[in-house]
This record gives C-alpha cells, structure tokens and sequence, in this order.
C-alpha cells in the first residue's frame, strides 16, 4: 500500500475512532477528555516539508472541529504541535540521517526513549494549548492545570495501547538501492 | 520591496504558521459569540449524514430505554385528560362557552415538531446535539427544544436537513426558570462541573426551598411554554455572603440516553422580539 494511500485511511480512521468512540465514552471526571486523534500527527512521514505538515495540521484539527462544533479549537492546537514536531524531531533523532533511513517517527526508527520523550512533549503541547483555549472562556486556573495532567496521563496510556497493538513494522533503507 | 520578499521567503513557513493560527483562533472566537463559522452550513449537512449512518447502528441499544421513556410521557399526558377529572359536585357540570363574543379566543402560540437525534455529547464544556430536522422542515435559530422528560436546549444552527442545538450542558446556556412551588423564577446555568446536574441562581434567601423541589420553566422564557419540566432541586450549595440561593437542580432530561426531542416553534416570538428591541431603541 503506498504511502498517501495509509495516510488518508489513518486520517479517516483517527477521526471516526475519535469521534464515534473516544468522545463517546461515558465521562470519567471532568478532568479527564481521552485524546487520541493527534497520534495521526505524529505518525506523519519524515519527508514531508514543515509547510505542507502545517496545513494537514490544520485540515485535520478542522475536520474533528467540525464534528464537536468547535471551529477552531483543535484546528489551532493542531497546528502547533504539526509547526513544532520537526523542531523536536531534529533535537532528538538519535543519529545523523536516521530521518532518511525510515519513513516515519516510531519505536523502531528513533529508539524507545527519544520517541517516547517525542510523544510526551507534542501531547503535552498539544492539551496545554487545547484547554488554553478552552479556559479562555471558561473555568479557573486549577481547571486548567488539572484538566491538562489528568488528560495528559490518559493520552499517554492511549497512545502506548495503540503503538503496541498497531505496532508499526519499519523497513530500514539505505539509499545504496 | 525585495527585502520584504526576501523576509517573507526566509520566514515562509513561520508566517504560514501564524496565519493558519490567525485563521484558527477568530473561527473559534466568532463561533463562541454568535455561534456562526466559515464552511459550517456545509459541515453540518456533511456530518449530520455521518451521525445519522452512525446513530442508525447505535440506535438498537437504546430500543429500550427510548420506549420506556416515551411511555412515561404518554402516561403522564394521559393523566392530564379532561375526563380523569371530576369536581366533587356532581351536578354542576362545566360547559365551554362557544359563542365567540370578542376575540379573546386562543391562539396558537407554539406549534411542536418532533425530531430525532443523531449526535450527542455530554463529556465537553460546550455539548452539542446534532438533530434530524432542519430548516426545509421549518426549524429557524432559538427555537427551544425539549425531551419526553425535560428541557434540552435551544437550536443554535440550520443546515437544510439538519440543526445543531446547544444543550443545557453548554457554558453560555442560560434559560428563566421558576420553582414549582413558590413560583420564584431564577436562571438556569451549567458550570461545566457533572453531566448531571446544572446550577440554578436567583432565588432570594426568603423563599423556602426544600431539596427535592421541582423546577420548570417560566412564562418568560421566551424559547418554551410555561410548566415544562427542567429538573428537581439536589442540593442547596451554602453561600453566606450572598443574598440568593445558589442550587444544584438534577436535570430531568438525561442528556446520555436522548434520542427523540421536540422542537418548539414559537410562533410569537418574532413579534415580541420586534416589540421588545423597539423599546429598548425608544429608551436609548
């Protein structure tokens, strides 16, 4: 399957799952929101340049915004987290080249704990600005601080669940072939 | 003129970047005031047909419960019929007169539409339901909207098959509600707290309330008729400092198990709505 093909399935996907289950769940606390959508983001390839990544950012936020009706909303936090990720990427790639070797971020390609810290920055961006937002017109400080931890942890667990049931097989290349 | 280029070509994907942002933030702030957004027309006809192929799979599991609740409504409406009521007096009988003599006859001021639900939230700050009615089936914005068991909200969107109603689980909510008992009328809020519960404001210190109450609507709210019921009063949150109760009202309606609303068509409303900004111009 080729890569666009893959890509535009997970957009799809990410958004339904989201949508139809994440958002669906009977609510834990009200700290607690499971995010997962964004994982499409971090899944992007490597090759793509820093403007085309920021506008899938955008589309993508928009088209889940569109189904909470919140225009906007995850659209911004989208962005910024697609804008940031190859900043991130070039701080913690293990080796020199290690980004035109394999296609996209993962376990295997970047190494455990740099993908791990990789993941753990973009969700932290990512819900910190989200309930920026959302605190903007609403709530106090301890809403803020709490509902970002509490959503934080979740998400984390999320994305763990996923990468190890959807384990990502990545073919090294070498640009000998 | 070079230079400029010259920056915008080194910067292009930082200024890209912000613009995107720019873009983002004013749809989020010019749909949290006048609930309205670019491309929106458009996204809820396309996505009220997903949650409808979605809802129509969901819709089995709540089989049940949707009947059960429609049944409760029946029963409660049967029970208002004229003929369960007899005076104690048997012999005087009571009469309508039919005989129009002035025009003080009724009028039709709310004309009701059911609808089905096709999405639903209860977990977010600012709850939507997704209904099935839109406005080639006459749903207009600020029509009120109500359960088989309480109030829900009040449509905020049309598409042409679809509405979007903002739920009395949203922060900007607000309706007139009175206790069923005294008749105090106070306003209805949600503090974003529990799915279950909503905030009612308002009521002076010297009106007796007793947990377990029941709150309605008022003949001043301008979205729904008089007596519908919005909840019952769980809790009486102490606030020393201020002369009005502060109570915690468990809505009626529960909002996770919603699949049939009934639009309410006021069909007055324009009339009084011209009436009422005419003066507020007279004044000014």
């Amino acid at each position: 399957m080729s890569e666009l093909l893959k890509n535009i399935i997970r957009f799809i996907l990410f958004i339904l799952v989201q949508v139809f289950i994440l958002f669906k769940m009977p609510p834990l606390h009200r700290f607690v929101t499971p995010y997962l959508y964004f994982l499409y983001i971090l899944w992007l390839p490597f090759s793509l340049s820093r403007a085309a990544l920021t506008f899938i950012g955008f589309f993508f936020g928009l088209c889940l915004d569109y189904f909470t009706k919140t225009p906007g909303l995850h659209a911004a936090a989208c962005t910024l987290i697609a804008y940031v990720r190859p900043f991130v990427i070039g701080l913690l790639i293990s080796q020199e080249g290690a980004d035109k070797n394999y296609i996209a971020p993962s376990f295997v390609s970047m190494g455990w704990a740099p993908y791990a810290t990789y993941a753990i920055v973009l969700t932290v961006l990512h819900h910190s600005y989200l309930v920026l937002l959302e605190w903007m017109s609403f709530g106090n400080f301890m809403y803020f601080l709490g509902k970002v931890i509490a959503s934080t942890a979740v998400s984390l667990l999320l994305i763990l669940v996923t990468e190890l049931l959807f384990f990502r097989k990545q073919k090294f290349r070498t640009n000998t072939i | 003129m070079r230079n400029v280029f010259l920056f915008i070509g080194r910067h292009f994907n930082f200024l890209f970047f912000l613009v995107l942002q720019i873009i983002a933030l004013s749809f989020l702030f010019r749909f949290n005031k006048y609930h309205e957004a670019a491309f929106l027309n458009v996204s809820t006809e396309i996505t009220g047909r997903i949650n409808e192929r979605y809802n129509n799979i969901e819709y089995y599991f709540q089989l049940k419960k949707t009947n059960e609740s429609l049944v409760q409504e029946n029963l409660r409406l049967r029970q208002q019929l004229k003929e369960n009521y007899e005076g104690p007096d048997s012999l005087r009988r009571m009469i309508n007169d039919t005989i129009k003599v002035d025009t003080g006859q009724r009028l039709l001021k709310y004309r009701i539409l059911e609808a089905k639900v096709v999405n639903n939230s209860v977990t977010a700050m600012a709850n939507y339901l997704t209904i099935h009615r839109g406005f080639d089936q006459g749903v207009r914005p600020n029509m009120g909207v109500t359960g088989p068991q309480g109030i829900v909200g009040s449509v905020v969107n049309v598409s042409k098959n679809f509405a979007t109603v903002q739920s009395m689980l949203h922060y900007q909510f607000g309706v007139v509600a009175k206790l069923k008992n005294s008749r105090e009328t106070g306003t209805i809020s949600w503090n974003g707290q529990s799915p279950l519960f909503v905030t009612m404001k308002n009521i002076p210190k010297s009106v007796k309330v007793n947990i377990g109450d029941t709150v309605v609507t008022s003949q001043t709210s301008s979205l729904f008729p008089a007596n519908l019921m919005v909840g019952t009063i769980a809790d009486i949150v102490p606030d020393p400092s201020s002369n009005f109760y502060t109570l915690k009202v468990r809505t009626a309606t529960n909002f996770s198990t919603l699949e049939y609303v009934y639009v309410i068509d006021n069909l007055q409303y324009d009339e009084q709505k011209r009436l009422e900004d005419s003066t507020r111009k007279k004044i000014q």
